[in-house]
């Protein structure tokens, strides 16, 4: 009988100099899905938030993706590339509040294309917190042996990164 | 902040945590990136708004050919 499994692989939480980007290296091939969950924030001051890209193995090339999002009084969707979330609340939005994102890639090891998605949020206590929904595939065919996640400019400290993996059998 | 961006990389393997600066290809396309980030982000809230404005100003002129806010909403749905 299957007998599904849930394990923190890694973490991080950022200090004190920020980070330009967040990368787990060496991801064991011993699970099914990988699940990533952060809470992040950045010094974005357009909007009260900003966007993260993902990347695979180091690679930006060959991702595609569609995002539906709400924001305050408006909603919209569309098309991105590499991209991963609306997941960092803007320093200037609510104090110390932080937003939180769950990326889901099932199948990493498969040799086919890999697909993920990603929801995410941010508070703002005004009119214009964000939701947003994404639907990304990396056409290629390698295991993912690294992800790298990079916000439109730096984490700030105490965002939090954690990579999960399922194992369904 | 550090003065220069730092990448951070978690060997999942090790645990070890590596943080390094970023290379000057690596922040030039970093800039890139987050600038063609940004425009995407701010085109499409511009077509949401332009889309809701459009949308007000066209139940305001059927408003004022007669019809009721009923009558208005049932035409979008």
């Amino acid at each position: 009988m299957a007998n599904p499994t849930y394990t923190l692989i890694a973490s991080n939480t950022v200090g004190s100099g920020g980070a330009s980007s967040v990368t787990f290296s060496s991801i064991p091939a011993t699970y099914t899905d990988l699940v990533i969950k952060c809470s992040s924030k950045t010094p974005f001051t357009s909007g009260n938030s900003s966007i993260d890209t993902i990347s695979f193995n180091g690679s930006s090339t060959s991702f595609s993706g569609i995002y539906i999002q709400a924001y305050g009084t408006g909603y919209n969707y569309g098309t991105y590339a590499q991209f991963a979330a609306y997941s960092d609340g803007n320093v200037s939005a609510t104090t110390n509040t932080f937003s939180n994102t769950d990326i889901y890639i099932p199948n990493y090891l498969s040799s086919l294309n890999k697909s993920y998605s990603s929801d995410s949020v941010s508070e703002a206590n005004a009119s214009t917190p964000y939701m947003v929904m994404v639907a990304g595939l990396w056409a290629n065919s390698s295991a993912i042996t690294s992800i790298t996640l990079t916000p439109y400019s730096t984490f700030l400290q105490y965002s939090t990164f954690y990579l999960y993996g399922i194992n369904n059998s | 902040m550090a003065d220069n961006p730092q990448a951070i990389e978690v060997n999942c393997e090790t645990g070890i945590v590596t943080t390094r600066d970023l290379t000057a290809d690596e922040i030039a396309a970093q800039a890139v990136a987050a600038q063609a980030a940004a425009d995407q982000k701010a085109a499409a809230e511009a077509e949401a708004a332009k889309v809701a404005a459009d949308k007000a100003a066209g139940q305001a002129k059927l408003a004022a050919l007669g019809l009721t806010a009923d009558e208005i909403a049932a035409l979008s749905k």
